[in-house]
């Protein structure tokens, strides 16, 4: 589905991702984990395409069903549509937007740049209210301005609910259960499960092993100082945990 | 005295002459303004005496007066000996025949609007006979309108028809002398519209400006005045949002709403004149006084949308005279490019318990400078008044600027104001966000620019409303990015 190749990407001139190979097949939820400043956040940005981010080298290839696309050719919107997905860090609150409409005009980009009809007003309402259901998203929120005055739960949801919504090919979930309380975490993390599938891969950023209880990653990789120096299965995670990242720095002799 | 009589003539008529103001046949005035203009103007339009002396004593008070220039716009001196003063109707056959002869960039922008094909022909002028393409909508309207008892009709037509209605209320909310501007106005006005809704009466449809775009070109100096008795109801939208183009480039329109006991006027304006090229070349110069009065329990609602006009200089205003009156003033005013607004409102509290609200959204892109300039009054007697002002700013970009610029002038202890202001500006996380969301960076802005107006926007009757929030995004086009 992913395919990273000897990715070089920097910010304001400072050298941040040095030569990142990654490969995530269809289906595949992987884990990225790794200490403050190795590049999480980073990656999670180049591969959707924010300004700012220079890529310096390398290739991301992403599979869809017209075949295989370079991301780094597209703009952001072209990415979405493409099928990427970013449930960010910090949602970014859009004053006197209703979250419907802001998803509705969202989706129907998506599908009009797919060349697919758009969803009429009440399509789109049965679609929402079905969504919401399965990620616990009170119905309330759908009507509130996006993300405006929500708590940090409620952003974490809308996210997971704007994810199935929108259906992805590739899901980058960057840190998503920063900020939430257990309760929260649960709801989060099931709604994510339930968008697990053979036709989408995520990638999941975090620092704690902790959502990985939650949401099973099938790969584990350590990233540190702009590489994936290290990689294995759930377990890994577990190492971490214990060991720190200090050892594995040591061990791959950084 | 029969000589004398005849000496007067005699140099009357030299004078009439030696000008260009005897040929009453003359479809254009040319460039200049003195009394003959104004005699021509008034002869024009078939007026009364009582309405030539109006306009006569408007414009000797006028040459007494200096052009205000306290407001935050910087325009070249304006030459008013250069421009004409009047101008008739353009026959058909100056007009494009079919939309092929239209500007293809004009037709482009009507196609983003969303404006219906049958539409574009009347709004680009195209000779049709009707506004729109059939006969029986212009006709039901007016019958409907007829059998309500409402009168809707141009302020010439009005003169001619109903002189004691326009006698009666013609320079009482704005009178002859108000500003430099309005007393101009007062002296050239060429047209506009006439509006009188009788006691208790309900207006069945909302009036529009655009049912009458074809029957005359309103042009530079429009003078529009609307009178509710008592009891009474009328919605009034003015202008489109189809970008409006014109050959004069100074306007100076007045508006005068009368709300009798009880009545309500809801006013929405959708502002969209050529903005100039991107240095605000060629574009229009909007001076405007608008105000209404309200008598008891009456109310008068502005919403305005302002996108055009290369310099804007307009404060819609309500005096709230009658005890427990209601003002009410919503605006979306949008700076781009070098566009320049100076823009507001007055609420001048007199009665009691008169209450007053203002919300006022500037938007500034590109090197546009904005203002906002709101004055809220409190009379001595105006016992329990209140006012609620906010007042928001939202920037784009790093070259525009937004003013504010409120005063408030208290004279009764019993008065409440609140005024909360923010200033914010589109951030790169909002446009990433929602583009990472697949909208495109024109979608994006379009979509929080909406948002940040829409409390303003849902002021507006329901179909005006969906083409602003369109004029709003086009009116934004390439100033991100």
């Amino acid at each position: 589905m992913l395919t990273i190749e000897n990715l070089h990407a920097s910010v304001d001139g400072n050298a941040i991702l040095k030569g990142l190979n990654l490969r995530l097949e269809a289906g595949q939820v992987h884990a990225i984990m790794g200490p403050n400043g190795a590049g999480k956040s980073t990656l999670s940005y180049v591969l959707s395409g924010r300004e700012g981010y220079e890529v310096t080298d390398g290739t991301i290839l992403l599979d869809t069903p017209d075949g295989a696309v370079d991301l780094l050719d597209m703009e952001i919107e072209e990415r979405a549509a493409a099928g990427v997905f970013l449930a960010f860090q910090y949602p970014v609150a859009i004053p006197g937007v209703s979250n419907l409409h802001f998803l509705r005009t969202a989706l129907n980009s998506i599908r009009k740049a797919r060349g697919e009809d758009e969803l009429s007003g009440a399509q789109f309402m049965k679609l929402a209210r079905a969504k919401a259901r399965t990620v616990e998203l009170p119905k309330e929120l759908l009507k509130r301005a996006v993300n405006d005055g929500f708590s940090g739960g409620e952003k974490k949801r809308n996210e997971i609910f704007q994810m199935a919504v929108l259906e992805p090919r590739l899901a980058i979930l960057d840190e998503t259960d920063s900020g939430l309380d257990i309760d929260a975490l649960r709801i989060v993390s099931e709604g994510v499960n339930a968008l697990r599938g053979p036709e989408r891969s995520m990638l999941v950023i975090t620092h704690y092993q902790r959502l990985l209880d939650h949401i099973v990653p099938d790969v584990v990789h350590v990233l540190v100082d702009g590489r994936i120096v290290k990689t294995g299965d759930k377990t890994l995670a577990l190492e971490l945990e214990a060991k720190g990242y200090d050892e594995i720095r040591q061990a791959a002799a950084i | 005295m029969a000589t004398a009589t005849q000496e007067i003539d005699e140099v009357l008529k030299r004078r009439y002459d030696a000008g260009f103001v005897t040929d009453i046949e003359q479809e254009y005035a040319p460039p200049g303004l003195n009394e003959d203009i104004v005699r021509f103007i008034s002869a024009k339009k078939n007026e009364p005496e009582w309405l030539l002396e109006w306009r006569l004593k408007s414009f000797r008070h006028w040459l007494r007066m200096k052009e205000p220039r306290w407001a935050n716009i910087d325009y070249p001196d304006i030459d008013y000996q250069a421009y004409s003063y009047y101008a008739a109707p353009k026959s058909d056959a100056d007009r494009p025949k079919s939309l092929d002869e239209v500007d293809p960039k004009l037709l482009e922008t009507y196609e983003k609007l969303g404006i219906p094909v049958h539409e574009r022909e009347v709004l680009a002028g195209v000779a049709v006979d009707m506004v729109f393409d059939s006969v029986s909508v212009h006709t039901s309207y007016k019958e409907r309108l007829a059998e309500a008892g409402v009168l809707f009709m141009s302020i010439s037509e009005a003169v001619e028809e109903h002189p004691e209605l326009v006698k009666k209320y013609l320079g009482t909310v704005v009178p002859y002398s108000d500003n430099y501007f309005a007393t101009l106005n007062s002296a050239v006005f060429s047209d506009g519209s006439f509006v009188y809704i009788p006691k208790g009466v309900r207006c069945p449809m909302e009036l529009s400006t655009y049912f009458r775009i074809n029957a005359e070109m309103t042009g530079q100096f429009e003078r529009t005045l609307i009178v509710a008795d008592e009891g009474s109801f009328v919605s009034y939208l003015e202008g489109c949002t189809a970008p409006q183009r014109d050959e004069n480039q100074l306007h100076a329109a007045v508006v005068e709403l009368v709300a009798l006991p009880g009545a309500e006027i809801k006013y929405s304006t959708v502002q969209n004149w050529y903005p100039g090229d991107e240095n605000g070349k060629g574009g229009i110069y909007n001076f405007v006084t608008k105000r209404g009065v309200c008598k008891q329990r009456a109310k008068i609602s502005w919403t305005q949308v302002e996108t055009g006009s290369a310099i804007t200089w307009k404060y819609p205003s309500c005096v709230l005279e009658g005890d427990d009156s209601i003002g009410e003033f919503y605006s979306v005013a949008l700076t781009n490019n070098a566009q320049q607004a100076d823009t507001g409102t007055k609420m001048v509290h007199v009665g009691k318990r008169t209450r007053s609200t203002i919300v006022s959204k500037g938007i500034s892109a590109g090197r546009g400078v904005q203002t906002y300039r709101g004055g809220v009054s409190i009379a001595k007697n105006a016992a329990g008044a209140r006012n609620y002002t906010v007042c928001d700013s939202l920037l784009i970009g790093s070259e525009c600027g937004a003013h504010t610029v409120p005063y408030v002038d208290v004279a009764n202890p019993s008065a409440q104001l609140e005024h909360e202001a923010t200033t914010s500006r589109i951030g790169e996380d909002q446009l990433f966000y929602c583009q990472q969301r697949g909208l495109s960076e024109e979608d994006a802005v379009s979509l929080i620019v909406n948002g940040f107006a829409k409390e303003v926007l849902q002021e507006l009757p329901m179909e005006f409303a969906v083409e602003a929030q369109k004029l709003l995004g086009v009116s934004l086009e390439g100033a991100v990015g």
